[in-house]
């Protein structure tokens, strides 16, 4: 074998690792990835009952309702819209009303929306980001009312 | 006076750094031996000075100095001693701190043991060194000053974050770091190897041992972040695929393809440039790691503060090293001969393809990382790419790595012959099939994938122990000289069997706990009790503590295996006053390799609380695997191979190991 036939495999052999690999990150994205929406995003965006989407915003006060089950139900909201969640689980730590939360899950045909993860976060400073976007977009964020970033709590799948 | 001190002591190691980035290179560029020896003496000063500057935060912290903004925004001064030493870097300030304290150390070993070095290597070393040692000085001097003071202090402080408030905390970050800058020095070797525009074997040998460092200790670092996660995050989950997780693990892929390609390097003086650029990789990803995690783009419980100047310094900071070292090599590279022929099948041909699947892989979490970043820079669209995606483009890319790690050390160099291996390979191959056969006879059909991956980690732990096994004469010679044969056994030999061995304990873990973890949520009034997998929970009453800093309350559970008691649970909610904040502490019971876990819920009105339960088979397999991982790096590092050359006052013209034999 010449040097040149060695360099050939070598470089067809890279090439079609990195061939197999791009099939597999672009197959996995077009599947596996998951948009942010604000509740007025929802409201807007009319999205298909089923989709896979995360939803931002505050635990609206006085919406929160414990059943049996450990069945939670709450709204978010951005201000302008409400999204009402259920919930069958348990919710993190330093989830309350009037606190900020990103919650994952699927919409209903009725609109309501079912989570499957509920992420608060971490540190009473702290606000997920998405979360304080969301609140900018609809003009009820305060600048200075608490510090951005801190980590949101993800309840793996 | 202390904060003063620490802060002074930061300026005189960045004016020294800069002596110390100028000199040497001028050195090695005129031949002038003085100017070039001047960066020994200034590389450990450097390390005095930043060790002064962490001992005064470190006192500000342990008498709890409230004038000093850090620590009042940081510690409490109920908190245990412990956590007072661990918030030290338990905030962006003084992590920095640490940051660079561990930076000046790995720059005052080279100093201090590089004596075998020849002179312009060590000169250029030290310098490149400095140079990264300067910018993370200015960055914490002009951005993230841990000493700043307040006018008016106050009485207390507002407490660490707790779920920091942990002994996992203490050890996970310093051996990240230990980690992450440990491969500064392989950077600095590559780049100092480029500015000679020459490198041979003797660099591979002089760089293996630091990268090997450096590996182990991320390799830990990893594995107690992961298990910290585990314990206290309450959801008893190990990896995440969080972008900051992800941040360590790029690092780790890259140095673990570094250790192989330098050892084709060192030993058969072939695939010269591609480890001058995985040296670089290396480095990159973990400044890229330190940008992410510290810039505040992303959310995580390790972005403790975002500030923009921050971002964009370390951005500045990320393109000048990453940007100048990638040109650099383009420049340069062409001048470094290229050795050593080898024919596709060789143990040479079975550490490229290491490479090539570790770089891939390495490239698909880079890609899943920053991807969601990209677009929500260019579309303003929020994404988030989680565990399944890189469990589809991850995984796969890891079954031929795995199902080729036992051919690897078993081919010969130059010219393999692959059939004879998977001959001598034939014990594994039926191991890993009676593997398959028995946890489908066990298990059963519900999960498919699952009885494979156990067969692979089983063949792969046989597979690993072949090499040892023949050499040895294990099973075919007499007791005796298979002893004297293993003790005479190269430590490197050890060294890989080991590591290999651990990846597959590793792996035999991740699938086991994976896939027969069990998970129940219930709601419990006292007396009650729950079920799940063979074991009961009885839960007997809570109880009322105080601790130093919190309150807790806790929940008493007693285990039962067949009727038989066989331990007590604990888990505990603790509220933390001074951040009106609360944590969930999980209780755990051991048994065997798998794990109870228990961790509580809200209480509701009507005096039920809920509570997570999980068992996780094997799941200890996961971490045990890392540290063996780890041992088997410390044993190559044991070699002798790295240690000949090592300075010795009897023979002083040992420069140049490269013409003495490799022991193996």
């Amino acid at each position: 074998m010449t040097r040149k036939q060695r360099r050939l495999i070598l470089i067809g052999g890279s090439l079609g690792v990195l061939a197999i690999a791009a099939v597999l990150v672009l197959s996995a994205l077009s599947d596996s990835i998951v948009f942010f929406n604000s509740p007025t995003d929802i409201v807007q965006k009319q999205l298909k009952p089923g989709t896979r989407v995360r939803v931002g915003g505050l635990v609206k006060p006085g919406s929160l309702e414990r059943g049996e089950k450990l069945n939670v139900r709450f709204a978010v909201t951005d201000g302008n819209h409400d999204i009402a969640v259920r919930y069958q689980g348990i919710v993190p730590d330093l989830f309350r009303e009037g606190q900020g939360v990103v919650t994952e899950g699927k919409i209903e045909a009725d609109g309501s929306f079912v989570a499957d993860s509920v992420l608060a976060k971490h540190d009473e400073n702290y606000m997920p980001r998405e979360v304080v976007d969301a609140l900018k977009q609809s003009g009820r964020w305060q600048e200075g009312e608490m510090k951005t970033d801190a980590h949101v709590v993800s309840k793996p799948q | 006076m202390m904060p003063e001190l620490g802060h002074y002591a930061l300026v005189l190691a960045l004016a020294l750094g800069i002596v110390q980035a100028v000199a040497p290179l001028l050195g090695a560029l005129q031949r002038d031996t003085a100017l070039m020896r001047l960066g020994t003496s200034t590389a450990v000063m450097q390390f005095v000075f930043v060790g002064a500057s962490f001992a005064a935060l470190t006192v500000c912290y342990v008498t709890s100095d409230f004038s000093v903004v850090n620590v009042f925004e940081n510690s409490h001064s109920a908190m245990p001693l412990i956590y007072k030493f661990t918030s030290v870097w338990g905030n962006h300030e003084g992590s920095m701190l640490l940051w660079v304290l561990i930076l000046a150390m790995f720059g005052a070993s080279v100093a201090a043991f590089g004596g075998n070095l020849p002179a312009t290597l060590k000169a250029n070393v030290l310098a490149v060194q400095s140079w990264i040692a300067c910018t993370f000085y200015l960055f914490i001097l002009l951005t993230s000053n841990p000493f700043l003071r307040v006018a008016q202090p106050p009485f207390e402080g507002r407490d660490l974050n707790p779920i920091l408030q942990d002994i996992g905390l203490a050890v996970h970050p310093p051996l990240l770091y230990l980690g992450y800058v440990g491969f500064s020095i392989s950077f600095s070797f590559a780049i100092a190897a480029l500015i000679e525009g020459r490198i041979d074997a003797a660099w591979a040998r002089w760089v293996r041992p630091w990268t090997l460092a450096a590996w182990m200790f991320l390799t830990v670092g990893i594995a107690m972040g992961s298990y910290w996660a585990y314990y206290e995050l309450g959801w008893g989950g190990y990896w995440f695929w969080d972008p900051v997780e992800n941040a360590s693990l790029m690092p780790w892929i890259a140095g673990t393809a570094l250790l192989h390609s330098a050892v084709v390097m060192e030993k058969r003086n072939a695939l010269k440039i591609w480890t001058v650029l995985l040296a670089i990789l290396a480095f990159s990803l973990s400044l890229i790691g330190t940008f992410l995690v510290r810039s505040g783009v992303l959310t995580s419980v390790h972005t403790f503060a975002s500030d923009p100047s921050r971002g964009v310094f370390i951005l500045m900071i990320l393109i000048f090293f990453i940007g100048g070292g990638l040109a650099l090599f383009a420049w340069r590279a062409p001048l470094l001969k290229q050795g050593g022929l080898f024919s596709p099948v060789s143990r040479e041909g079975a550490l490229v393809f290491n490479n090539l699947f570790l770089t891939t892989a390495c490239l698909t979490v880079f890609v899943g990382t920053l991807y969601p970043l990209a677009l929500e820079a260019v579309t303003g669209e929020k994404i988030s790419v989680g565990a399944p995606f890189f469990n589809l483009t991850f995984g796969p890319l890891f079954i031929p790595l795995l199902l080729a790690m036992p051919f690897g050390p078993l081919l010969a160099w130059k010219r393999g012959d692959i059939l004879g291996v998977a001959q001598r390979l034939m014990a594994a191959f039926a191991i890993g099939l009676v593997a398959i056969a028995v946890s489908f006879a066990l298990m059963g059909v519900s999960s498919v994938l699952a009885p494979f991956g156990i067969g692979l980690a089983f063949y792969v732990m046989a597979g690993s122990l072949v090499d040892l096994v023949e050499r040895s004469g294990l099973f075919r010679m007499p007791f005796a000289t298979v002893r004297a044969r293993t003790a005479g056994l190269p430590r490197s030999v050890w060294g890989t069997a080991v590591a290999h061995f651990g990846m597959a304990v590793t792996l035999l873990g991740i699938v086991c706990a994976t896939t027969w973890g069990e998970e129940r949520i219930v709601a419990l009034k006292q007396g009650q009790s729950v079920s799940l997998s063979g074991y009961e929970l009885s839960f007997d009453g809570m109880t009322q503590r105080t601790g130093p800093n919190f309150r807790e309350l806790a929940a008493k559970f007693t285990a039962r295996s067949g009727g038989v008691a066989i331990g007590v649970m604990e888990p505990s909610k603790r509220s933390f006053s001074a951040r009106n904040s609360s944590t969930s502490e999980a209780a755990l019971l051991t048994r065997g390799f798998s794990q109870l876990y228990l961790s509580l819920g809200d209480v509701n009105e009507d005096g039920s609380v809920a509570v997570r339960l999980y068992h996780k088979p094997l799941v200890l397999l996961i971490w045990l695997g890392s540290l063996v991982m780890a041992l088997g790096g410390a044993l190559s590092l044991s070699d002798r191979r790295l240690r000949v050359g090592a300075p010795k006052p009897a023979k002083k013209s040992v420069s140049k190991p490269s013409t003495l034999q490799p022991a193996e």
